[in-house]
């Protein structure tokens, strides 16, 4: 009996010995850093809207967007392509969180500016944040001259944008994205219902392979402007190569900015009033 | 009879004192890589690199976290998480090996010798030797070891595309310190 105790006894200590084996020493540390979850998604934007992610501290990001006509123009209007809108922004990161942009869309000689502020970061290890939350607020004029537009004063021809993107990265291939909103007109037109829309959209992406994904868009407007228009609905892809981001889409949206496409899209997407665009943004690293 | 539990629960207690193993850790290592290609030059360093030694025996060991390496460009930084190391996937290197001539690390001055072990990265193991550089004095072990690994190896895929931009092998310099602790 003494002897087999013995016996047990050296066999136990020496296997808890061999198991307790240097890596998993270092395994314990290493698992409670904290780390915060990176890229949930590949861009700034989801499609027309944005995303919760920001670009770091000097990076200035230009982005060149394009909406083509509707497809149901049919052959004559190639398709749509005859017809283009187009959007030119600048983003910049003043810090890591906090971006600072600049647009101009021809679609209604449209000038826009946004602050962006992503204030929570999804993390793993220590503290565990389930969730990236940004905030962003965005200001745009309208300069085309119409008949009824010409009297208004430089307010009257302002529209807001706040909004709250909530988002997830559940895998490493697919995110998801919750946006509260709320969309502004100090002014409206006579058969236009009310100066605010409430919004609340959903949208996420799913990666395909390493630098192509997968993403849907969509915004259901809770409270409307004008009671003719459309929720807008997006598909399309992301195509990563380095320093550039590709997107692919089709929307029932024309306009690229927030209070365009979330108020005032008319296109039925399911009656083929389907824009085809691209955004192309290229990052540049100032210092 | 109860003697003898006492006995055998004494020796599974101090089993590691008998053996009169003693390690070392550090916290804050260094380890930084350094690619050249036509297009750019990638560096990047990790300051809280994990590195361990048992002694006498000379068993090694160190374990990083892929997202403690900091690069100067913020976007490089994302795409070397998400598009090649996949650290979510794969969120840890860690090498595990031992110390060709352990005798060094009981005495004192500088030494050189080589460790071999495996080398875990993106999920794949191979077997590794490096030649390392040893100062030992009577307060602490400084490691500095410089080697290259062959991106390839570890079944990290480089597209086509940027091909220019990535170097097939990359430079790797880690320093360590240790402490004695008596």
């Amino acid at each position: 009996m003494t002897r087999y105790i013995f016996c047990l006894t050296f066999l136990l200590s020496t296997s808890l010995w061999a198991q307790d084996d240097l890596l998993s020493i270092l395994d314990e540390e290493t698992d409670a850093v904290e780390t915060d979850v990176e890229a949930i998604f590949k861009g700034t934007r989801l499609i027309n809207g944005h995303t919760v992610e920001t670009r770091k501290k000097y990076n200035l990001d230009f982005i060149i967007s394009h909406r083509f006509g509707r497809l149901n123009g049919g052959a004559y209007e190639f398709f749509g392509l005859d017809q283009s809108n187009v959007r030119l922004g600048f983003d910049y990161g003043l810090t890591d969180n906090i971006n600072l942009g600049i647009g101009r869309s021809s679609f209604e000689k449209t000038f826009d500016a946004y602050f962006k502020y992503a204030f929570l970061h999804q993390s793993s290890g220590g503290s565990n944040i389930p969730v990236s939350a940004t905030l962003l607020s965005s200001i745009s004029i309208k300069t085309l001259r119409q008949r009824e537009f010409e009297e208004l004063s430089f307010s009257q021809k302002l529209a807001y944008t706040h909004q709250v993107l909530i988002a997830r990265k559940f895998s490493p291939s697919l995110s998801m994205q919750l946006m509260p909103t709320w969309v502004h007109f100090n002014a409206i037109e006579p058969t236009d219902e009310n100066n605010d829309v409430f919004a609340a959209g959903i949208g996420g992406r799913m990666k395909l392979n390493q630098r192509v994904s997968l993403n849907v868009e969509y915004y259901y407007q809770l409270q409307r402007k004008d009671p003719l228009s459309r929720n807008v609905i997006a598909i399309g892809f992301d195509i990563e190569t380095g320093g550039h981001v590709f997107q692919l889409q089709l929307t029932n949206a024309q306009a690229m900015i927030e209070k365009g496409f979330l108020a005032e899209t008319t296109g039925d997407f399911f009656n083929g009033d389907i824009h085809f665009g691209f955004n192309i943004s290229r990052t540049f690293q100032l210092k | 009879m109860k003697n003898i539990y006492l006995i055998a629960l004494t020796i599974l207690l101090f089993q590691p004192s008998l053996y009169g193993q003693s390690r070392l850790i550090d916290r804050s290592g260094t380890l930084s890589f350094y690619s050249s290609a036509p297009m750019e030059d990638i560096e990047a360093t990790n300051n809280s690199a994990l590195g361990i030694i048992e002694m006498p025996s000379g068993k090694a060991a160190v374990s990083i976290l892929i997202k403690g390496f900091k690069f100067e460009k913020a976007l490089m930084q994302e795409h070397f998480n998400e598009n090649y190391m996949e650290s979510d996937k794969f969120p840890k290197a860690t090498f595990s090996g031992q110390i060709a001539d352990p005798s060094i690390l009981s005495k004192e001055g500088k030494f050189e010798t080589e460790i071999t072990g495996q080398m875990t990265i993106h999920g794949v193991t191979k077997e590794l030797t490096m030649l390392c550089q040893f100062d030992i004095s009577g307060t602490e072990i400084k490691v500095e070891s410089k080697f290259n690994l062959t991106v390839a190896d570890y079944e990290i895929e480089i597209p086509k595309l940027v091909r220019n931009n990535i170097a097939k092998e990359v430079e790797v310099t880690a320093n360590f310190k240790f402490a004695k602790n008596d």
